[in-house]
């Protein structure tokens, strides 16, 4: 066999996955782009060209502004509760105890509850009137009168994040178990035997062994946060008082609630561009980190 | 094992407890309230654990009698069935080729990266176009419709875990067969995809998960009982007017049921499929 019919078969055999991906995602994709250069309605009117207004509209917009902020610190706050948690719980996994087998596989269990059966059940626990939270806090004396947990600025976002947290820092915690169990034993028994503490042990020689599986959930876990939806529309809708509008809340309030395809389709864009920006950096930052260790 | 203090050892089982109730207890009470009366969830100071166990909403939402609850519950339940079904097999259909075509080629291995780099485009950046062509073609709130759409996110994601199964076959068993004269249809048929079956079940099981999760493809382009899936049957129980949360909390019981007991039973290939990356977060 010749290698341009090896060459050749390959692309054969990938045809169909090729047409299926610029059928349903690269058409569309140039699509998105067509309409961020026009006034079009998701429905009825066609639009016409009105080359950059859309982006400059939203770009010099405060609603852009603030939103991009709320989702910057639903981001930043979540994922890094996460992973800080994460390490921890997956440190504690990896000593001995009794029930350990058994707590190690009930981590899947937040991971696997499907994303808005969770945001349900956070909200029924936030809820105002017979929500669990306010009764347990009731019952333990810390506050004296119900919270509207979810209905207040002040608290929304906070109870959200608690909420996504709950739900995906046991990826973490299993992705970080599984490098801890790679830290050979006699590494670890000889800097012990030199005198090393608990935490430079941790600094210098389990670290290097967490760094890059850490790194991969961690490029992982922000872009999820960035481009998240479920969680939020589920629970709060992205109130009150937008305190709680993501970006990707925000595309769906202008291209669906409000009908405006076109500067929709900019703002995804405008979206997408964020998210690239962060995968590519967070890809050079992965090659670095491989590079050094 | 290095040796422990008491205290450590203390302090360890503690922290595990800990662990243990905050991992347990939301899922715990979920099914409480599934299986707690009305009147024990709205008691103040609130009933942790119900005077008698009342499982009628179970009964309630898988009963299909016309324009109740149940009725509209189990039409979800089956579209979210059809819609994560048709999707995955679908996506394993125009996968499994083209990742054994990238694994055993790697001069068309830079398309495969392509393929992953959608992976990470947000859906906002489809949604429009997308939702536009449904409404022109007449698939808008059909089942057929939303499958396809799901292979925007299971294709990529199916070839990327199929890639790495292939992988792991060795090469030299396939140009052992070739040189016996073996075609290429039968080395497939025969030696690989029987080989690679296991992974190819983890794929499908995945992918199946993924497409039973989805929420935001679903909450645009379906409208009522013909397409709606489980997901947002269930957001509408819990943005809607019901006032009786053990119906929702039930409803969430019946659609986390699934993906549970797959995590719980598959664990080991679960995880194996996170540290190596291939698993959404």
């Amino acid at each position: 066999m010749t290698s341009t019919w090896i060459t050749t078969r390959a692309w054969l055999l990938m045809l169909p996955l090729l047409i299926v991906m610029v059928a349903i995602i690269g058409w569309p994709l140039v699509d998105t782009v067509r309409l961020s250069f026009t006034d079009a309605k998701l429905v009825g009117t066609e639009g016409s060209f009105v080359g950059i207004d859309n982006y400059v509209k939203i770009l010099s917009g405060s609603n852009f502004q603030r939103t991009l902020i709320t989702t910057f610190w639903f981001a930043v706050l979540s994922v890094s509760a996460e992973m800080v948690i994460g390490v921890l719980a997956a440190l504690l996994l990896n000593q001995q105890f009794y029930g350990r087998s058994i707590l190690r596989a009930l981590m899947i269990l937040p991971w696997a509850l499907p994303t808005v059966v969770n945001a349900t059940l956070w909200r029924l626990i936030y809820n105002p009137e017979y929500g669990a939270l306010n009764a347990m806090l009731m019952q333990f004396g810390l506050i004296d009168a119900y919270r509207s947990w979810l209905g207040e600025p002040g608290t929304a976002l906070a109870s959200l994040i608690v909420a996504d947290c709950w739900k995906n820092f046991p990826l973490v915690a299993l992705i970080a178990l599984a490098a801890l169990q790679a830290v050979p034993r006699d590494i670890t028994a000889a800097s012990m035997v030199d005198g090393a503490g608990a935490w430079s042990r941790f600094r210098f020689v389990i670290m290097p062994y967490l760094a890059g599986p850490l790194m991969v959930a961690l490029v992982l876990r922000t872009i999820e946060a960035f481009k998240v939806f479920d969680i939020i529309w589920v629970m709060t809708r992205g109130g009150p008082a937008n305190s709680t509008r993501t970006l990707s809340i925000l595309v769906y309030q202008e291209a669906f609630s409000f009908q405006r395809a076109g500067s929709g389709a900019s703002l995804a864009l405008i979206v997408t561009l964020l998210v690239t920006v962060l995968a590519v950096a967070y890809a050079a930052l992965i090659r670095k980190s491989a590079g050094a260790s | 094992m290095e040796r422990r203090s008491l205290t450590a050892t203390i302090l360890v089982h503690l922290a595990a407890l800990l662990l243990l109730v905050v991992i347990l207890a939301p899922v715990v009470w979920l099914f409480i309230m599934s299986i707690s009366s009305t009147p024990d969830l709205i008691a103040k100071p609130l009933h942790w654990w119900p005077d008698t166990v009342d499982l009628s909403r179970y009964g309630v939402l898988l009963s299909s009698v016309a324009n109740s609850a149940g009725e509209a519950f189990v039409a979800s339940l089956f579209n979210s069935i059809k819609v994560a079904g048709m999707a995955t097999v679908a996506a394993l259909f125009v996968a499994v080729p083209s990742a054994w075509a990238v694994s055993r080629t790697p001069s068309v291995g830079w398309s495969l990266y392509a393929v992953i780099a959608t992976y990470m485009l947000p859906p906002v950046a489809l949604a429009v176009p997308l939702y536009m062509t449904l409404a022109w073609a007449g698939l808008l709130n059909n089942v057929f419709g939303l499958a396809l759409v799901y292979l925007t996110i299971l294709a990529p994601f199916t070839t990327w875990l199929m890639k790495s199964g292939f992988d792991s076959i060795p090469r030299e068993i396939e140009s052992a067969a070739t040189m016996d004269g073996a075609r290429l249809d039968q080395i497939l048929r025969l030696i690989t995809l029987p080989l690679a079956a296991p992974v190819m079940a983890t794929a499908a099981l995945f992918a199946f998960l993924l497409a039973w999760d989805e929420f935001f493809y679903a909450l645009l382009f379906t409208s009522d009982q013909r397409a709606k899936t489980l997901t947002v049957a269930i957001a509408d129980l819990a943005g809607g007017r019901v006032s009786d949360y053990g119906l929702i909390a039930t409803a969430g019981v019946l659609a986390a049921l699934p993906p549970l007991l797959v995590g719980l039973f598959m664990q080991r290939a679960l995880i194996a499929g996170l540290t190596s990356g291939g698993v959404k977060g």
